[in-house]
Parts: structure tokens; sequence; C-alpha cells
């Protein structure tokens, strides 16, 4: 099925304009829009062109190096993947129920993962955009510029990010690509002075964490209505919750609610996910579009990652950050927020949240103990859910009887957004580039409607200064019109 | 009086019969080496001990040492030779250190190191060898065969099994199981064998244990081999 401004009636004789590569976190998109001869603009596509292959060549590798292999797919979240795979392949070894220590162990890898990449993509990648504008100069707008205006900001932002790099380190014995977790467990550990190495800084980052989500918050109250209405659309929110309605960002049930507010479908056992998540596939795109089967592919699409999952939770288990889930929620007025600036502030929200809960676990005397491994009768097939940063991840294997991967699936957290990107990138091409002269700065209207979703699509930009951007305007018969590079 | 000869301009004493590896070892000087293992004949597969002696490039492991020898080992040019070698190991297999169990405790990946390859420099074979996983209790992951053949000799020579061999000539050479139908699992190989814990690098792998050894506790994370190897050498 096609949705409006996806696929122009007329599109040969219309003009087309490319943003390729739009800076990636992972690899490569593009965005192509259609222009009539007015400049009205007739289609908007968010294109992801590049193919990553890693559900085919994981078949025939040997069922306990996934979680190793895996997590290469991703330089920012690699942990996600790590774990979702752990988490998949626990069954595979028998450990039905993990221990204690490995649990909290993994739960504390996760939420420092949480931390940093929430912390990448708010001060390295979009507080450029937020604190000096869309439109500002772009020799400014990147992290470095943020460390010239903002030098208490940018400190809070990179040392923030370091905290849970440590985590990470600690638990996964590298910053980035470790291997602490293994099927049925974990492979080490905390010592002693690691975790007092940890706890000694863990207070002034919750205390970090809440001045960045008051600065998320003022900059979104400041600026009301232009954070309210840029690129907004309305959608299902689908996330992974506690049995108790409680965030939980590393195991429990799925749940959809409605554009409106209301539960639509909960308590979705994560082995079931298959019943309920269809993926299409679109002619001109890598990435997949999933939708919920029984509402179909026109009105089953949805929303993951923090503005999700902060208003579809009942409440979150921790009180800094369930207050100012409270607050988020008020801003609504009893309608689920859509805007997708506020993705900035929820994302905010969930990172005091998970300084919170690190601060918690490291008080917990499991992550000392020896008991990190368990198993029983080895099992076949294994489905692991868990939210990354960017949202719902799903890693689904089967094992042969040679313990050789047979099968794999993976949604991960941008797929499911792909809808929503894309219908963002519209609403912003409609309200803002339609029929005028496009210039870089408008251009990036564009990547910080797309930004907001923090996709893998962010990585690159604002990598002081060098956004690597071009836009060619091509006519009909595609000879070249007009040419707009920036950074690169 | 003993006999000996110059390594790198210092005297190594030997006894007759002793390579220029052996005696090199025993006096605390490192040779870097792969396919050599105390316990069997030279091989001089790997060249990775490649040394200059009289002036001639020779594998340390084969060349019986000789009295008033002038050899070069650790120069800027003998090393130099050793990381092409290197370079070219790596390409001739499938060796994708990232996700590779045996990252840590790997002798080719420990020589990568020690003898700073930051490039493949070459252009990777990618050859198809396919992973052998009918064995209950070993896994066979052909990709990373460097052809130096100590699981053919512990298994014949010690275990008494022969259950490996290499097969094929030049850029087609390639390991093999000895059995009717090409599978461990179809052989009376044991994870108990000398060979099912003899390769260097990750080729023979007991199943199930994966990355189990936390970072920071591998082999080669807290020695070097050029350390390791000298280590053992002393005890």
């Amino acid at each position: 099925m096609s949705f409006e401004l996806e696929t122009a009636a007329n599109r040969e004789s219309l003009r087309r304009v490319a943003i390729d590569p739009v800076s990636r976190v992972e690899g490569h998109g593009k965005v192509t829009l259609r222009l009539d001869n007015a400049g009205h603009v007739k289609e908007a596509r968010l294109h992801i062109v590049e193919f990553r292959g890693f559900e085919k060549f994981i078949q025939g590798r040997p069922y306990w190096e996934v979680p190793v292999m895996v997590q290469r797919l991703c330089g920012i979240c690699p942990v996600s993947h790590h774990l979702a795979a752990s988490k998949a392949l626990d069954p595979v070894v028998g450990a039905t129920q993990i221990t204690p220590t490995a649990e909290k162990i993994r739960r504390l890898m996760h939420y420092g993962q949480i931390l940093q990449s929430h912390a990448l993509h708010f001060f390295h990648l979009s507080s450029p955009d937020l604190l000096f504008g869309f439109e500002s100069p772009v020799q400014q707008r990147n992290i470095v510029g943020v460390a010239a205006a903002y030098p208490h900001v940018a400190k809070e932002g990179v040392l923030l990010r370091k905290f849970g790099q440590e985590i990470i380190r600690v638990t996964a014995g590298k910053r980035v690509h470790g291997t602490g977790a293994i099927p049925g467990g974990v492979n080490k550990s905390l010592s002693s002075d690691e975790r007092d190495l940890l706890r000694k800084d863990a207070d002034q980052v919750v205390s970090w964490s809440r001045d960045a989500v008051r600065l998320a918050r003022r900059l979104h109250e400041a600026n009301g209505p232009l954070y309210d209405e840029f690129g907004l659309f309305r959608s299902h929110l689908f996330s992974l919750l506690r049995a108790d309605g409680a965030m939980d960002l590393y195991d429990g049930h799925l749940r959809l609610r409605d554009a409106r507010g209301q539960i639509v479908r909960d308590n979705m056992p994560c082995a079931d996910y298959e019943q309920h998540i269809v993926e299409e596939v679109k002619p001109w795109s890598y990435m997949k579009f999933p939708f919920i089967r029984e509402l179909g592919p026109a009105k089953g699409w949805y929303k993951v990652g923090p503005l999700a999952r902060v208003q579809n939770c009942d409440f979150i288990p921790s009180p800094l950050a369930e207050a100012e889930r409270q607050d988020f929620i008020a801003r609504g007025d009893g309608e689920p927020i859509h805007a997708p600036l506020a993705y900035h502030w929820a994302r905010m929200i969930e990172m005091l949240h998970a300084a919170e809960v690190i601060r918690d676990l490291l008080d917990d005397p499991d992550l000392l103990s020896d008991d990190r491994l368990a198993s029983g009768p080895k099992g076949r097939e294994g489905i692991g859910i868990i939210e990354a940063p960017r949202g719902t991840l799903i890693h689904h294997y089967r094992v042969g009887e040679d313990d050789l991967v047979s099968y794999c699936n993976l949604i991960v957290s941008t797929t499911h957004n792909n809808q929503a990107m894309n219908e963002a990138v519209r609403q912003v091409a409609r309200r803002y580039l339609d029929g005028r002269q496009l210039t870089e700065g408008l251009l990036n209207h564009i990547e910080v409607a797309i930004r907001a979703f923090d996709p893998c699509l962010s990585c690159a930009t604002h990598a002081l200064g060098k956004m690597p951007l071009a836009v060619e305007l091509v006519d009909e018969d595609g000879r070249l019109v007009d040419k707009a590079i920036s950074g690169g | 009086m003993t006999k000996q000869f110059l390594l790198d301009g210092q005297p190594v004493p030997f006894e007759d019969g002793q390579t220029i590896l052996e005696a090199a070892r025993k006096a605390g000087h490192y040779i870097p080496s792969l396919c050599w293992h105390q316990d069997f004949p030279p091989h001089g597969s790997c060249k990775l001990c490649i040394v200059k002696a009289a002036g001639r490039h020779v594998s340390a492991c084969a060349t019986p040492a000789k009295e008033g020898w002038e050899v070069e080992s650790n120069t800027p040019e003998m090393n130099g030779e050793r990381r092409g070698l290197l370079q070219m190991l790596f390409v001739e297999g499938n060796h994708f250190c990232p996700s590779c169990e045996k990252s840590g405790n790997c002798e080719l990946q420990a020589l990568g190191y020690e003898y700073e390859m930051l490039t493949p420099r070459f252009r990777h074979f990618f050859p198809e060898r396919p992973v052998d996983a009918s064995h209950p209790d070993m896994l066979l992951d052909f990709n990373r065969c460097i052809f130096c053949e100590l699981c053919v000799r512990a298994s014949r020579d010690v275990d008494g099994k022969s259950v490996f061999a290499l097969t094929g000539r030049g850029i087609h050479k390639h390991l093999t199981v000895n059995a009717e139908s090409g599978r461990l699992a179809d052989t009376d190989f044991s994870k108990d064998d000398l060979a099912a814990r003899i390769c260097p690098v990750g080729v023979i792998l007991p199943k199930g244990r994966g990355f189990a050894v936390p970072i920071g506790e591998r082999t080669f994370d807290t020695e070097t081999i050029r350390s390791k190897t000298l280590k053992e050498e002393e005890s």
C-alpha cells in the first residue's frame, strides 16, 4: 500500500531533489523529494540504501558466537544487540531463568548503554540544532560550537556519556563491542573496586541527568508552538513493559496504544511477536515497514523509542524520572504527545531513569557474586526482546541439532520507526520546503525531524561540522540543474 | 668449551643438534613461530621463525645452529618480513577477529600485535571453507586454518588416530578429516585428544565455550606472546 506523498502520480515528470547521504549512523540513507514546476512537494521518501545481510550470514555459525558477532551491526548501541541475542539464546543452553547476578549485570550494562547513547544523541548530535536553531550558521551547528557557547552543557554531556561507557567497560570488558553477556548468563561479575569506582560518580550522574531533563524541557516549553507542531503526525505507540505496567527496558511484555492513548493490545508475550508484527517490503528502500497484523499496513504502523515508552508505560519505577514523566504527560492535556521534537524531552527523562537505576543497582551485592551462569536441557529456539535506546529490538534464532544457527530474524528499533520517520519527513517537507527555494538550513529541517527519532541516521551528523549533505536538483531528463553541498 | 653463535650480536651457546630456534629460546631470546612445537620435529611451514644466518634466509626451527654464525633475527628487516608473512596468513584464510571466540587466545592474532600488523596489505582470498559441527563436543571452523599441521601431527603421532590431513595442492590446499564422509563425527576423535587442544588459531574448538572467559583474563590480555613463550621456555 502507499501513503500520501509516498508515491507521486506522474513522478517521472517531476523535479527530483535528493539528500544523499542523509548522515546515517551505521551506513547510508537518503531523502528524495519530487517537486512540480511551482516547487510544491509531491513525493517525499526516506530511503535506507544500505544492505547489511546479518540475518543471512549469521546462519551456519555456532550459536555461542552470535551475541558477539551480531553486535557488530552497530557501533553506537552494540550492547543492545549483544543483550538481545544473549537473551534469545538463553533457552538454547537451557537457561529459562538466568541467575540474579547475571540479570543484574546485564541490566547494569543495558542501562549504562541507554545512558551513554541518550547522552550522545542529545548533546553531541541534537543539541546544536536545539540550542542554536535549525538554520543557524552551519559552522557553529556542532558539538564544538556547543562547547564554545555552552561549555557546562557540553561538559556534562561528555561526562555523562563517559560514565555510561565506563559501565559498559566494567560489565563487558570493553567500551565498545565487549563480550560480557553469553548464552546462559554473563562471563564476569563486578569486583568491589569496580563497583566502588562507578558508585563514587553515580549521584553526580543523577544530578547531571536532572539538569539535562530541565534543559530539554526548557527548550521545548520556550519554543512551544514550534516543538509541538514540527513534523507532527499521530500514530500508535509500541514498547516493552514490566508485568505491572512499569517502564522496563530489559524485559517484559509488549503493549500497543492507539494515537488517542487507548491500550489496544496488552500483555503480548515476547514469544508471540510474530503473531502480531508483520514486515512489509517496499521496492524503494532496503528497510522494511513493520505493522501490527490485526490492524493492517494502513493503520497498524507505530512509533517506538523514548516518546512511545514514556507514554506507553503506567509509571517509571524511579522517583525522579517518574516526577518528570508526570510533568511531561501533563503537557499532553489528556492526549498522547506525538510531536517528534518531544522525543528529546522524553529521551532525557529516560536518561534520568537510567541514572537512577544504575545508582540503585550499584548497591546490590548480587553484582559481586560468582553465580553467573544457568543451564538446563538444551532448547532449539529463542526470542529476545529488549528496549534499545532507539526502541524495541527483536532477535529471534533457531539452532540446529549441530549447534549451528539455522534461522535468524532481527527487527531493529529504527525499522519499527520507518513509517513514522517517513511521515515526519513528509510533514516537514510539506510545511517548510513546499514552494520555496531550497537552502542548507531548510534541508536541515528534514534532518532535524529524522534526527529526533535518533535512528541510526544521525551518527555522522554534526561530526565537527562535516555533515556530508549533498543536494542535487535534476531535471526530468536527469540533467543536473543545481547543486548545494554542505559540510564534507 | 661451549659452542656459540651470535644472534643480533649477542652470543648464544648451543649443543650439537640444536636448532637456531631452540638454542635462542633457551638463552632467553625470542624467535616467533606458529607451526613449531617442542614435542614434534620441525615443520618449517609458517616461516615466521625466519632469520638471516650467514647471509641466507633460513627457518630457525629447522636449521641446526653452527659455530661462529652471525644470525639476524630481531632487526627491522627480518621483522618486516615476518609482518609480511603474517599479512599473507591473514588474507589466505577468513580471520574475523572481532567475532572470533579465539580472540585474545589466538597465537596468530598475538603475533599480529607483536609485529605491529596494522593493515591486511594484500587482497583477501575469502576462500569458501565450511564449518564442521557434526561432532557432539568439538567444532571445526576451517576458515581459520593456517596449515601448520599441528593437529595432523598430534593426532597421528600422539593420539594414534590420524584424524586430520592436508589435501589439495597450492592455493587449493586445505585441512580435511579422514573419514569417508569427511565429517568429524564419523571419526574416533575425542575432546580429550592432544589434537583437540593444540591448534594455535581457532579451528578446533570445544562446543559451547565461546566467550566464557572475559576480556582481561584471556591469555594475551595479560602478557605478550613474546613474554609468554620465553616464560614457558624457562619453566
